[in-house]
């Protein structure tokens, strides 16, 4: 079976290589795209969107269909990871650890738990040291790499970046407060339901936008039918409809990286984190 | 474009590809993928696509290794085969 794998493997890796022998050389002038299609884009984006990164313009706004869908992918894998996984557990689950703050002496409690109260801290089963260091830095770097995120999405229309890399920034931002304190941090933080509602809202943003263009007489996804609404000309309003669009991409990719790690890591009882 | 850097770049890749395939350790693959991953983001940066490069790195290198060493932690370390 493994040898089979093996002659399959190799032999689609020829096909591929031998067709690639076909594709025109890298920034060949000849070749299709680069005759008409990029000097289109590259000549009009700027008069037509009036946004200067040509990639987020193609990704919003020339080709917005394709990213809504991307979008929509994006969030059924974290509806069905939720899906797959989450099991709601009802009862009382097993033996707890708790650890006195400030002696660090681990207690373990066989059925029920102790009252919340600032002596005790609840920890996770597998070792966890007190690592005081690690949690402070991790907490005082949360806001910055938010701030980054935030930046990323704003700023797409002038440098690379844009709603999925920004969503994927802000994602990452609670997964590290999730690893360096502990699950139960993070979902205090950010809930569960909230997760669920924000991350149908970014999708919703998205379609709502194309929807709202083509209530307002242009096409599906047309930004310049915002115009009459945001009170500015045409062109500008391509441009801020981007924004709103990477807004919602923002949110919706945001929640489905948090809406995963929580799942994944817990085995869906977001009881335990990693 | 350098071509010595992108050939140093592109048997990494190579390399990394390979080893997160053979590798028995499930956790060494996952972060011989995000070797791999970033390996990939410097020659996207390398081909001038700087968008398609941040994608990578943000998602391919950073979270997806988050991902797979969250489901090899609730899953098992060996491979059977």
């Amino acid at each position: 079976m493994k040898i089979l794998g093996l002659i399959i493997a190799i032999l689609t890796g020829a096909f591929l290589i031998y067709a690639a022998v076909d594709f025109p050389d890298w920034a060949d002038p000849t070749s299709p795209a680069s005759t008409y299609l990029s000097p289109r884009f590259i000549e009009k984006t700027i008069e037509e969107t009036s946004v200067p990164n040509i990639v987020t313009a193609v990704l919003a706004d020339y080709r917005g269909f394709d990213t809504m869908f991307e979008t929509a992918v994006i969030f059924s894998a974290a509806v069905a990871c939720f899906f797959i996984l989450r099991i709601f557990v009802h009862g009382e689950p097993g033996e707890r650890l708790y650890r006195h703050v400030l002696t660090g002496v681990t207690i373990r409690v066989k059925e029920g738990k102790i009252p919340p109260s600032d002596d005790f801290e609840r920890i996770d089963a597998s070792w966890t040291p007190h690592d005081l260091i690690i949690k402070t830095i991790c907490r005082l770097l949360v806001p910055f790499i938010q701030l980054f995120g935030l930046y990323v999405i704003a700023h797409g229309h002038h440098s690379p970046g844009g709603g999925f890399q920004g969503g994927v920034i802000l994602g990452a931002s609670i997964i590290l407060l999730a690893i360096s304190n502990d699950l139960r941090t993070a979902v205090k933080r950010m809930g569960e339901k909230l997760v669920g509602l924000l991350c149908a809202l970014g999708v919703f943003i998205y379609a709502g936008t194309g929807a709202l263009c083509l209530l307002l007489g242009l096409n599906f996804l047309d930004y310049a039918a915002l115009a009459s609404i945001l009170h500015v000309d045409p062109i500008t309003a391509r441009s801020h409809g981007i924004l709103i669009v990477e807004i919602g991409v923002g949110l919706a990719v945001m929640t489905a990286m948090i809406w995963i790690y929580n799942n994944v890591s817990s085995n869906g009882e977001y009881d335990e984190g990693l | 474009m350098i071509w010595q850097l992108d050939l140093a770049i592109l048997t990494l890749v190579v390399i990394a590809g390979i080893g997160s395939l053979m590798v028995k350790d499930l956790l060494g693959a996952a972060i011989l993928f995000g070797a791999y991953s970033f390996m990939m983001c410097l020659l996207w940066t390398i081909m001038g696509a700087v968008d398609v490069a941040f994608t990578e790195a943000s998602v391919g290198a950073g979270v997806s290794t988050v991902f797979f060493v969250a489901a090899v932690f609730r899953t098992t370390r060996r491979t059977k085969d």
